[in-house]
């Protein structure tokens, strides 16, 4: 079975699983940890209808509509992704899934890249769905095609959670006979009672929902996904997810009680494990979600100093438990000396990035500005960031309160369609004067670079209508909508500040494809003049990695002047644009500064 | 649980760390090992430092090395060798493109250069090759196959035949630039040898 053996990130693996389990309908919105997860689906586009959707609450819907159709569809999103999603979930829980329904929630301990690490295994409690937790890509590939199989069996949607670890980690994956599972039959028919949640049917299918949970609690007592690793009865530990790597790397010699199908518990499995060993420790990454219930079990789990409960879990932080537990000397990180005062090497707007003359202009404004996600690099230039499209409302929020200066809402243009509308209209019904910029670089740039509504483009790589954001604002009743191009610094700040200052709501789109995306080098190039540079340094607020200072005179080391780096140039202008002395010039032909 | 072997690779982002994190990790798959790899994507990478992880072994089960285990650096670039420094095992061996990406915190002005690089390599790493990883590329046409002449230079170090890392390395690059990446590989190979 060599042949059938892939090594597999876990965004790759779940991909391999919806298309091994029959899955016909994928949906969701970009976000890291799970982006791959989709892009890896659409490479199955020959069996698998795949979309971006204009959100995650949208995608779930599309799924939900395509469960009830009868076919096994996926959704995929990153952990806040499900709070705009959860809304169609909860209810889903008591709807019939027809199809297959499996909900992909990739959290992110330890906030590699998001603005909280909340724990999903919380919605799967709280929905009242089955819970599946994969510890590497094998069991992300195994237990996705486990979920359909579940899912469809109790018409349930089941909530595959990944970590960021799990899924951006690679590992090698059986694949086994890699041909579809046959489509189950089914096909949508008409029955109300469990399609419809009128209070009369959702008090109706409330039991259901119960006596559902009731069944699949004896399918984890004997679910493979639940199992039991002897070892040492002296120190018995159980673990789910990621952390079951850890465990098994630092406390060989335990006993294990290894939990894949986390909701609903296998009470009886536990107390068996437990009566098994003299202590028992749970170990967990984030929320404490077993612990908490293995102690309404009645079962006494041992506590311990070392708090697990707060960021990713690593091999060093369980070593630091096992001390703990064995009483032996805490674990170091030695140091070499060698580290003492390197140089940070911060993640950076690219150069030509058209983002930067916006925050550039917003900051020489001194406005207040309302931030938004896939926004965050430049922290220095925003006042707030919450959530995606948060912004719009924010702005609106403070304007209320009588904020007197400047403000603005900042977001892209996939935040825009993703959740900004609603925010924008909001603010023409109820009478407000906000000013919304959306940096428009015509792609989801953050997350990789993915498809939205404004780019013509599809997931399946087919060409759709490319919608407007201008007529998007003006539609929703915006009258003051203006379009500037971020390179024209001058006219950026104008814009900026007359639509601030305008007394009525106004919408700025500030273009400029993403660099990364277009890779088209402008033939423009530019040179610092070495003798009208005066050292001056205003060009280094701009903070572009093509600007570099380098020593100006031998007998002066504290002089240091300007200089443009060819290989990162893209000839954007900006730095000739701000400034004061002249000292940047448009040079006709490639030269070696 | 020492039988595992842990290689690091760290540089700046668009390296090309990733490619050559793949053809290790394909090499050892081959070999006949359990293999992990692990990096964090999304929001820093672009410009930023960048760190990806290989393990292997007859069985390998956290995807993160432990702390100060590292058995082989891959470094691109000569102040990420130093920011890795102390997860290095005092046995560890440090293969080490010579460049340097000046980072926009040191062009800009706000913190000095480290001055003396080499020899804080050469106090971090006993076991250290520095080499003309960038260089040799250039010289072959493409500097963007700095990653494959140093999976080459790592190469002595692992214990799997050249069959293997011929394969890997076949499989994985882009197939337009596969004479390219295999004489890249080769060179690397000869450097350390």
């Amino acid at each position: 079975m060599t042949d059938n053996k892939k090594f597999l990130s876990g965004n790759e693996a779940i991909a391999h699983g919806a298309y091994k389990a029959g899955c016909k309908v994928a949906a969701a919105y970009p976000g890291t940890p799970s982006t791959e997860i989709l892009e890896n689906v659409s490479k199955f586009k020959e069996s698998i209808y795949c979309e971006w959707s204009v959100n995650e609450k949208v995608a779930m819907e599309v799924v939900i509509g395509a469960a009830f159709a009868g076919v096994r569809t996926l959704t995929a999103m990153k952990h806040v992704g499900l709070n705009v999603a959860a809304d169609p979930l909860m209810t889903m829980s008591y709807l019939d899934a027809n199809g297959g329904l499996v909900i992909v929630s990739a959290d992110d301990p330890g906030m590699h890249s998001s603005q909280n690490e909340q724990d999903n295994r919380n919605y799967a409690k709280f929905a009242k769905v089955p819970l599946l937790e994969p510890s590497d890509s094998q069991e992300a590939y195994d237990m996705t095609v486990e979920a359909f199989a579940i899912s469809e069996e109790y018409h349930t949607p089941v909530i595959l959670r990944m970590t960021t670890r799990t899924s951006h980690s690679s590992g090698i994956v059986d694949l086994g006979d890699f041909t579809p599972l046959p489509s189950s039959g089914r096909t949508y028919e008409k029955h109300i009672e469990s399609t419809i949640p009128t209070p009369l049917h959702a008090r109706n299918m409330r039991p259901k929902v119960e006596n559902r949970t009731n069944a699949l609690r004896e399918v984890a007592e004997t679910s493979n996904l639940n199992r039991i690793e002897p070892g040492s009865d002296d120190l018995g530990i159980i673990t789910s997810g990621i952390a079951y790597e850890y465990v098994k790397e630092v406390f060989p010699e335990a006993s294990i009680l290894k939990l894949g199908f986390t909701n609903p518990l296998p009470a009886k499995l536990i107390k068996r494990f437990a009566s098994s060993v003299k202590r028992l420790y749970v170990i967990e990454e984030l929320d404490p979600f077993l612990e908490e219930q293995i102690r309404a079990m009645g079962i006494t789990v041992q506590d311990h100093k070392i708090s697990l409960c707060m960021g990713e879990l690593n091999p060093f932080r369980m070593k630091q438990l096992r001390s703990e537990i064995y009483g032996e000397p805490a674990p170091e990180i030695r140091s070499k000396g060698v580290t003492e005062g390197l140089p940070a090497r911060p993640p950076v707007l690219c150069a030509g990035c058209g983002h930067r003359s916006v925050f550039y202009a917003l900051n020489r404004l001194k406005a207040t500005v309302n931030g938004d996600i896939g926004m965050s690099k430049p922290l220095y230039a925003m006042d707030t960031v919450v959530c995606m499209g948060a912004s719009v409302g924010n702005a609106f929020g403070m304007e209320k309160a009588g904020y007197k200066n400047r403000t603005a809402a900042l977001l892209g243009d996939s935040t825009f369609f993703h959740s900004g509308i609603t925010g924008l209209l909001n603010i023409v019904y109820n009478r407000g004067a906000s000013t919304v910029i959306v940096l428009d670089n015509r792609i989801t740039a953050m997350t990789g670079h993915q498809n939205h509504p404004g780019t013509g483009k599809t997931l399946m790589g087919d060409a759709t209508k490319q919608v407007s954001i201008e007529q998007v604002a003006r539609g929703v009743g915006v009258d003051r909508v203006r379009t500037v191009d971020c390179y024209d610094m001058a006219a950026v700040e104008q814009v900026l500040k007359e639509e601030m200052d305008a007394d009525e709501p106004s919408v700025v789109i500030a273009q400029r494809p993403c660099i990364i995306g277009s890779r088209v080098k402008t033939e423009r190039q530019f040179v610092v003049d070495f003798d009208t540079c005066k050292g001056c340094r205003i060009c280094l607020r701009l903070g572009c990695p093509a600007l570099e200072l380098g020593d100006a005179d031998p007998n002066n080391p504290k002089l240091q002047k300007a200089r443009i780096n060819h290989v990162l140039c893209v000839g954007c202008s900006m730095c000739q644009q701000v400034c004061p002395h002249g000292a940047i010039q448009e040079s006709p032909v490639a030269t070696n500064n | 649980m020492n039988n595992i072997t842990n290689i690091a690779l760290v540089g700046v982002g668009g390296q090309g760390t990733l490619l050559a994190s793949n053809v290790i990790s394909r090499a050892a798959m081959l070999a006949g090992f359990d293999v992990k790899k692990s990096e964090v994507h999304g929001m820093a990478q672009r410009g930023g430092s960048v760190v990806s992880q290989v393990r292997f072994g007859e069985k390998v089960y956290s995807p993160i090395i432990p702390e100060g285990e590292t058995d082989f650096l891959v470094s691109f670039e000569l102040l990420e060798s130093l920011r890795y420094a102390d997860s290095v095992a005092d046995t560890g061996t440090a293969v080490i493109n010579r460049q340097i990406i000046v980072p926009v915190t040191v062009s800009s002005g706000q913190q000095p250069w480290v001055e003396d690089i080499y020899e804080r390599i050469d106090r971090a790493f006993p076991k250290n090759k520095i080499i003309d990883a960038m260089d040799i590329a250039g010289a072959l046409g493409n500097i963007k196959a700095t990653n494959m002449v140093l999976t080459g230079a790592l190469s002595n170090f692992l214990d799997f035949d050249e069959a293997v890392w011929e394969q890997a390395v076949s499989e994985l690059v882009p197939p337009k630039h596969k004479d390219l990446n295999v004489k890249a590989f080769a060179e690397g190979r000869r450097v350390t040898a």
